[in-house]
């Protein structure tokens, strides 16, 4: 038997946490706690990174599957694979544990142990979500991922935490439920039409739902995933979330978890229910250009560096959703790029943000001025991950626009064009945010603050080196995302032929 | 020949034990240290190893006794109930100076009563067993006899308890009354055989009885009762009510109106689907303004009967698999929280407000983690057994095509979320004011605590044995 790598991805995490439990003496053994957490944390990602490795681009098959029977009497397997949509999405979450771990070493000081333990076991929980090809294990870890997240914001936030993860546990939880029903309801209709129960997503991809059926199974799913996104009307719990989570959560929340929502849509709601996909795609498509330029003119005037993040990710993500409703080579290619990119960019703006907060204790815009004569090392870095966030050429953000813009513009011009407003309007309030934050006159405050210590060279260079490598060498990752998707496109048009074709 | 009485030896070691419990407490001399309790244990065990005996046999004793695995299912559930209520009880007895004897006694007696009810095929014994059940658990209710609440809560319980035998018995008067007999499979069979439309009297008859049951199932309207009571007695006996007599209850629910009314449910069922939905409703809506622990329980109890309702509307093989395995998953967790809440009174106060949660992460903190993991299994948090239990129930609604019943279930159990995490923002977001501060947790009810959060765990990720088990079960009576 091979080695189970895509179990170990998920376990691993697991076992570290149980590892922690058995330090004792918290105070003491802080820094064991930490190290031992962040090795682990590594270890997975050199897994990830050994997978990326051993994946067959040329395939669009989940690769490396693993199936044993779970709950055998309803037909539930433990069944985990990667194609290539997830594939990066894996090596992404690979990526950004260590470094949440890492932004946490200086600003968290309290319960150190059970933070360690959060993390991983958050991570485990992510692995699972993107691992899972059937629907019931994919939402056993979706809700599951909930636990952990919910006590980082509400253990290790900032004032208004409490409220902040209520919130968005039950935001998210309000939307998920529907999610499972419409899971079982799948289950129960394949039982229907003669072939047992079953959650295997290969085998649902088969099944032949009823056009009134994926009407209300799509809409389930689609409010799960748009909460999740967070799609525009149902984004509100974001900016709560973000703001007060600490920064190792704000950069898990925005790097990872909000890539979940559109990866459920890409991998389960579209080609599960085609039909129905190609009827509302117009409507999500709206729903994304609402949040792409409402998301862009909110963060413009928000005093808060963290909340202007947060709302830059409503506007990002709106463009993911845009390629996604786009349903075309490039729209759905870009679509997956952009949700690398955004974890990428948006991970390293809120890792700054962190930064810049434990050293200033404020998060406020107008406290700040003048950092780039400073601290000119962190703001080279702060500039770049602008510039990415905006979209320039040469950066890891043009790419993933430019490519959804495309698929946008093949499937309907005016998405297009609304679209690129928000180009514009995003780079309105990304520079207008740096030019206020790094030029003009220093206060005497700000005139102390220190420059990039070694801790934060480690977590800011990985960070801009894949800012630049997937500006310069995009194929490099697009590569083992083509086939997958070339067969989720074939999977969706044969649900949905008329419809496709029109478009 | 013995096997002629085979099917009653679990109910008879219990009742061993129990009147061995209360011999030992008439006959010691007074001050002399006795562990009555774990004769207690004896007895469960008895009754396990009977009971594992028995499985696949279908025993029958007296005609009216029998033990095919549907009651074996629920006697084990219930022998479960039995071993946790001795463990987490012993602090309190002790503490409190209950009379050992009277209260184990009633405990176990009452549990016989429960055995027997799951294993009742005849509305009369049926009738039996949920009086001898019923009267234990009113007097354990007020065992704390110098506390005001505790006797109302168990006058209140015992009143509304009377009342709902009386509707009971009218029901099985008037069953009686249409079709002569009070055994369960003449009555299914003549109902069965009638080609008309029912009669007025049969609607009566199966009106009264489903009353009678929804208040021991604590369903709404007929849930009034259950706060008051829950919140008067000793946490260790609430989690053994709210477990135990919820078992027993559906056990004998599900076979009366699920093998005997069987022919009539197409009447029955929106009457029930009705209940169910109001009972999820009204207990999670109304759970979440509780600023009492045990209150808030009190309602998520009414609420989890209403999922447990749910399984029972859709009336398919899932659903009736769902409703046993819910039944253990519910008791594990159940007891388990009400473990926490005993464990955490004191002396002079029952720290029984949410508010009095507040750090005990901090100061207990494994305490506060074994109760984040029932809170969070009582509210459908995978990888946990509420989760695998709640989807169980549901699976069986979507399969029956109760679609909106499935709906409510789900949209309440967020709701349901909400309060359960309260407690747990207390619990390790807020700083406490005081600290607790609590005597070393008892050996029996340390254990007892890690065997039910093993088990909650156990059967969240590997729920797969036991739902086998609850699914070969339910083949044996329908």
């Amino acid at each position: 038997m091979p080695f189970p790598i895509l179990t170990s991805l998920v376990a691993v995490p697991v076992a570290g946490a149980l590892l922690l439990f058995f330090v004792r003496d918290e105070e003491q053994n802080e820094g064991l706690i930490r190290n031992i957490a962040l090795v682990v944390s590594l270890l997975v990602f050199g897994e990830t990174i050994l997978l990326w490795s051993r994946f067959d681009p040329g395939s669009a098959e989940f690769q490396f599957v693993e199936r044993y029977g779970w709950i055998p009497a309803f037909g539930i397997d433990y069944a985990i694979g990667v194609d290539g949509i997830s594939l990066l999405l894996v090596v992404l979450t690979g990526f950004l544990t260590p470094i949440a771990l890492l932004s946490s070493w200086e600003s968290v000081h309290k319960k150190t142990r059970a933070f360690c333990m959060v993390m991983l076991l958050l991570e485990s929980a992510m692995f699972g979500v993107f691992l899972s090809i059937d629907l019931f294990l994919f939402y056993v870890f979706w809700d599951a991922m909930l636990i952990p997240m919910y006590f980082l914001i509400g253990i290790w936030g900032y004032d208004r935490r409490i409220y902040a993860a209520v919130k968005f546990i039950l935001y998210t939880m309000a939307g998920s439920v529907l999610m499972l029903l419409a899971i079982l309801g799948l289950a129960v209709l394949h039982n229907q039409v003669g072939g047992g129960y079953s959650f295997d997503l290969l085998a649902l991809y088969e099944l032949e739902i009823p056009a009134h059926l994926q009407f209300w199974f799509f809409l389930a799913f689609a409010l799960a995933f748009a909460v999740k996104v967070p799609l525009f009307p149902f984004h509100t719990w974001l900016p709560d979330a973000h703001v007060e989570a600490p920064t190792a959560g704000s950069i898990i929340l925005a790097g990872v978890l909000l890539k979940m929502g559109t990866y459920g849509l890409v991998r389960f709601a579209f080609p599960l229910f085609p039909l129905a996909a190609a009827y509302f795609a117009p409507y999500l498509a709206l729903l994304a250009l609402i949040g792409i330029i409402y998301g862009a003119l909110v963060a413009m005037v928000q005093p808060d560096l963290k909340k202007l993040v947060a709302y830059s990710s409503v506007s990002h993500l709106g463009f993911v959703v845009l390629g996604i409703a786009a349903m075309n080579t490039q729209g759905v290619q870009g679509a997956v790029y952009q949700m690398l990119n955004h974890g990428v960019s948006t991970g390293g703006l809120f890792l700054i943000v962190g930064m810049l907060s434990d050293r200033r204790h404020t998060r406020q815009i107008a406290d700040f001025g003048g950092l780039k004569a400073v601290t000119p090392r962190l703001v080279a870095a702060f500039l770049i991950v602008t510039l990415s966030s905006i979209g320039l050429p040469g950066l890891n953000g043009f790419v993933g626009e430019f490519l959804i813009l495309l698929g946008a513009f093949a499937w309907d011009p005016r998405y297009a064009a609304f679209a690129t407003s928000g180009v514009i309007l995003s780079a309105v309030y990304m520079l207008w945010m740096f030019q206020r934050v790094n030029y003009g006159p220093v206060s005497a405050t700000n005139a102390a603050l220190a420059d990039l210590r070694p801790r934060e060279w480690v977590m800011l260079v990985p960070i801009i080196a894949m800012v630049i490598l997937m500006g310069v060498l995009p194929n490099l990752f697009l590569r083992p995302m083509g086939p997958s998707i070339e067969r989720l496109l074939e999977q969706v048009r044969r649900g949905a032929p008329i419809e496709v074709q029109a478009n | 020949m013995f096997s002629a009485f085979s099917a009653v030896v679990p109910m008879a070691c219990v009742t061993a034990a129990a009147i061995a419990a209360m011999t030992a407490e008439a006959f010691r001399s007074p001050g002399e240290q006795m562990p009555i309790g774990p004769l207690g244990y004896i007895g469960l065990l008895g009754a396990a190893i009977s009971t594992c005996l028995l499985w696949d046999r279908n025993a029958v004793s007296f005609g009216v006794v029998v033990a095919d695995n549907f009651s074996l299912f629920v006697t084990g559930v219930l022998i479960i109930v039995g071993v946790l209520s001795l463990a987490f009880s012993a602090p309190t007895v002790e503490r409190e100076q209950l009379p050992a004897g009277e209260y184990y006694a009633l405990m176990l007696f009452s549990l016989a009563g429960m055995i027997l009810m799951a294993m009742a095929s005849d509305l009369l014994v049926i009738f039996l067993a949920l009086e001898v059940l019923s009267l234990g658990v009113y007097v354990l209710t007020g065992i704390r006899r110098d506390s005001p609440a505790a006797t109302e809560a168990a006058f209140k319980y015992f009143l509304l308890g009377a009342f709902s035998s009386a509707f009971f018995l009218y029901g099985i008067a008037f069953t009686y009354g249409m079709t002569g007999s009070t055994r369960l499979d003449r009555i299914g069979s003549l109902m069965a055989a009638q080609s008309m439309a029912p009669t007025p009297m049969q609607l009566l008859a199966v009106g009264l009885l489903l009353v009678g049951f929804a208040f021991k199932v604590s369903a709404v309207p007929f849930h009034m009762w259950t706060p008051d009571a829950y919140e008067g007695a000793p946490p260790a006996v609430t989690g053994f009510m709210s477990t135990g007599v919820k078992a027993a209850a559906f056990a004998a629910f599900v076979r009366v109106f699920l093998s005997a009314f069987e022919p009539l449910q197409s009447d029955w069922s929106p009457v029930l689907w009705a209940v169910a939905a109001a009972t999820m409703i009204v207990g999670t809506v109304v759970g979440v303004v509780q600023s009492s622990v045990k209150r808030m329980l009190a309602y998520s109890s009414i609420a989890h009967g209403g999922y447990l309702l749910v399984a029972l509307v859709s009336a398919n093989d899932v659903g009736k698999g769902a409703i046993l395995f819910y039944l253990l998953t519910y008791a594990v967790t159940n007891l388990g929280a009400f473990g926490v809440i005993g464990l955490l009174e004191t002396g002079d106060r029952p720290n029984d407000q949410v508010r009095d949660y507040a750090g005990l992460w901090n100061d207990h903190p494994r305490l506060a983690i074994a109760m984040t993991l029932f809170l969070l299994s009582l509210g459908g948090f995978p990888p946990l057994g509420g989760f695998i239990a709640k989807w169980y129930v549901f699976t069986a609604a979507m399969q029956a095509g109760y679609t909106w019943l499935a709906i409510i279930g789900v949209l309440t159990s967020v709701v349901s979320v909400f309060f359960y995490l309260r407690i747990i923002v207390m619990m390790y977001m807020t700083p406490s004011m005081s600290p607790l501060q609590l005597p070393p947790v008892p050996k029996a009810a340390a254990i007892g605590l890690v065997a039910s959060v093993a088990l909650v765990v156990y059967l969240g990720i590997l729920p797969s044995r036991v739902l086998d088990w609850a699914v070969a079960s339910i083949g044996t009576i329908f």
